[in-house]
């Protein structure tokens, strides 16, 4: 397990001596707890709490890395057991466990305050779980299509704008001898951000929401017009073979090869793909396309929070932090390129200036009126998410097996909701 | 103290000798030494099994409050399809591990001979049993790889068409427990080379006398001598077959779409992995695990004890 406690540097307070007057003078211990294990999350959470630490001289801040992984078994623990002050987590349903458990704080009274309410209104539904807000987001991404230009650009192929397009281009890349799309769904989730967009373009963002909250039943036509419509790609072979084999990262040398010619994925791809020597001439973006013109576009961008447990004992410094890590500053800092390399939450924060990002940017505060998703599995409930999610990888290797699926999926949604 | 009870206690004359630990000392000093292993067994192992069977009657979160539900959750196994093919699958392991009994055996019978090096080739061959489950996980998993696998190369070369062994529900049970046999015949091997240097070369030589050679020389005089080997070769295979946790978990992750899944591994997925937290209904899979092990080593237990009778 990979955890590290890094403690507060109380002598650089004292030398720097920075304490802005504007602030309440906090003092005691703030307790952090974070899932930002891979380096650079990691380096950006550890620079806001030592940042924290200084601009409040009286004030101790106590940071713990945690596992990204082992953290969403853990958290269950240290939130009932051992609560810090604040903790990291997931927007929408993701969080409803510890709400009806009672263990986060409701923190509705900061989302009233001007500076929030103003600037973060576009994640304020997915902060949102019965009438109050639970946290505070500090970065989301954009999911969409990243494809290989060059290909594109030798087969004179064009960003499909809608459904025909789409397939049309796939079928030239397919006659090429190619594979339109690289996917790993080893461990299912990105069978899910298929399933997303396909049903949010079919049916629209409110009745992707319906299924997802369980109000719609899977064995609905409209629930099989998504299928009709993936099975069509499925059909002409548009996915990479012995997808269930490889999770997403395996998948990547497809794309970097040229074997496959686009992904459907999120913002983080972007930087492994970079890595691996596609150039900015060889990677690009695209929405994903609309399928039917009646439903208005909808995008996923999955929000990574942070939460103030209910059992913390520094709630004061708790709720100054998550105002500094929300204010425009602070977020215009940790989202660009050379720390995590994502959207800032707060409207009044700049977007680094890269390419994927500005196209992201420009989409979800544009051209996404439909709404925005965070994503299958945070949409829906974790049990729901993971039958559903095995259902989905199981239609992508054998699409006869549907009925079957959709049954099961309905009688576990009979179940769970 | 007052003083009629203190001339009383001089007048029995007590010594230190008639104390109740003292005439007791035989009995109290094996209870006393075994104390802490015996609590630590009751605390960690006998105290969860019971806690286990508790909670399989409760709907819980882990968080929230436990609801009774009954046997509510085991109806739900009777109808739930993953578990019927988890249970198919233990059943799978049970079967096709203990092909690693013969394997060691031959094995130990082909390395049971004095040539030079002959250390160096043990070794080698027990060599899979050293290295973790994880490291066997992962060097199957790119053997099985179905575009970069040697297994695949290999398959092309003989112009037959690639498959693809762990994508493939019919196949991936399959493809995993021969990643299993792997260290599992080894250390059946193990078990047997130490079991041959105790079989008695004099029965041998009368055999040989009696005109007894090959299978029948095997089969009537060596392995009769190897029974102990070949009991804890039996009970090692089984307890592995159970545990067969790690080796899905790095080569499948319970997949394609839940064929894979042996019953330990959907308890952890329903229990405790990231979409699950359904304590009740991985306590009544582990419950369903723990009385088919119960079987076991019932059996294991019985013959021990058979044995032990036996030997006095």
């Amino acid at each position: 397990m990979l955890k590290k406690v890094t403690t507060a540097a109380a002598a650089l307070a004292l030398t720097t001596g920075i304490a802005s007057p504007a602030f309440a003078e906090l003092s005691g211990t703030l307790k952090i707890f974070s899932d930002m294990s891979n380096p650079a999350p990691r380096a950006v959470m550890e620079k806001m709490a030592a940042d924290f630490d200084a601009m409040h001289p009286d004030l101790d801040v106590e940071l713990t890395i945690i596992d990204r992984e082992a953290y969403k078994t853990q958290i269950r623990n240290f939130l009932s057991a051992n609560p810090p002050d604040v903790a990291n987590w997931y927007a929408a349903n993701r969080m409803r466990p510890y709400i009806s458990a009672g263990l986060f704080e409701d923190v509705s009274d900061l989302w009233e305050e001007p500076e929030i309410a103003e600037n973060l209104a576009s994640t304020k539904g997915a902060m949102t779980i019965d009438g109050k807000q639970w946290g505070v987001p500090y970065t989301y991404y954009q999911w969409g299509v990243y494809y290989r230009e060059d290909i594109y650009n030798e087969l004179g192929l064009e960003e499909p704008t809608n459904w025909d397009e789409f397939k049309s281009n796939c079928q030239a890349i397919i006659d090429s001898g190619r594979k339109c799309f690289t996917i790993g769904t080893k461990f299912l989730w990105t069978a899910g951000g298929w399933f997303d967009y396909l049903n949010m373009r079919t049916n629209g963002y409110d009745f992707h929401m319906a299924l997802t909250n369980g109000e719609v039943a899977w064995t609905d036509d409209r629930v099989r017009e998504t299928f009709a419509n993936w099975r069509e790609l499925i059909d002409m072979g548009a996915f990479i073979d012995n997808h269930q084999s490889y999770s997403w990262q395996e998948a990547l040398p497809f794309m970097v090869n040229g074997e496959a010619t686009a992904y459907l994925m999120g913002n983080f791809a972007v930087a492994p793909l970079r890595d691996a020597g596609l150039g900015l001439d060889q990677l690009d973006f695209y929405q994903f396309p609309s399928i039917n013109p009646d439903v208005e576009l909808a995008e996923d961008a999955p929000t990574d929070t942070f939460h103030i447990p209910s059992g913390a004992e520094n709630k004061e410094a708790a709720r100054e932090f998550l105002r500094y890590v929300v204010s425009a500053d602070v977020q215009t800092e940790i989202n660009n390129g050379s720390n995590l390399g994502q959207l800032p939450v707060n409207a009044s924060a700049s977007v680094d200036d890269d390419e994927m990002l500005n196209q992201g940017f420009a989409m979800l505060s544009s051209n996404s009126p439909g709404g925005v998703a965070q994503f299958f599995d945070r949409d829906a409930p974790a049990e729901m998410a993971s039958i559903a999610m095995e259902g989905f990888q199981e239609f992508m290797v054998f699409p006869d097996n549907l009925d079957d699926i959709l049954a099961r999926l309905e009688q576990a949604r009979g179940r769970i909701y | 103290m007052t003083e009629a009870a203190y001339s009383q206690s001089r007048g029995r004359e007590p010594r230190p000798r008639d104390g109740w630990i003292h005439r007791n000392r035989q009995t109290l000093a094996p209870l006393l030494f075994l104390a802490p292993g015996v609590l630590f067994f009751l605390f960690y192992v006998i105290f969860p099994i019971f806690e286990s069977f508790n909670i399989s009657f409760y709907r819980w979160d882990g968080l929230g409050e436990p609801r009774y539900i009954g046997l509510e959750n085991y109806r739900e196994l009777a109808t739930d399809r993953a578990f019927e093919v988890s249970l198919w699958n233990n059943l799978k392991w049970l079967l096709l591990y203990l092909l690693a009994i013969p394997g060691g055996l031959f094995i130990a019978l082909f390395l049971n001979q004095t040539v030079a090096g002959i250390r160096l080739y043990k070794s080698l061959f027990f060599f899979p049993f050293v290295i973790s489950q994880v490291v066997v996980g992962l060097v199957f998993t790119w053997f099985y790889d179905p575009t970069f696998g040697l297994l695949n190369t290999l398959l092309e070369g003989l112009g037959m068409s690639p498959v693809n062994v762990l994508g493939d529900p019919t196949l991936a049970t399959y493809g995993i427990i021969a990643a299993g046999l792997w260290p599992q015949i080894a250390y059946c091997m193990i078990l047997y080379l130490t079991g041959l240097n105790a079989v008695d070369p004099e029965q041998i030589e009368a055999a040989r006398l009696d005109g007894a050679k090959g299978w029948r020389m095997l089969w009537h005089v060596i392995i009769p001598q190897l029974r102990p080997a070949t009991f804890i070769a039996f009970v090692v295979t089984i307890i592995g077959a159970l545990r067969s946790f790690d080796l899905i978990s790095i080569m499948t992750n319970g997949g394609p779409f839940g064929s894979t899944r042996v019953l330990s591994f959907y308890m952890f997925e329903k229990a405790l992995s990231e979409y699950g937290f359904r304590m009740g209904y991985g306590a009544s899979i582990a419950v369903v695990l723990f009385l088919i092990m119960l079987c076991f080593i019932a059996y294991f237990l019985w013959s021990m004890y058979q044995d032990e009778k036996g030997g006095r």
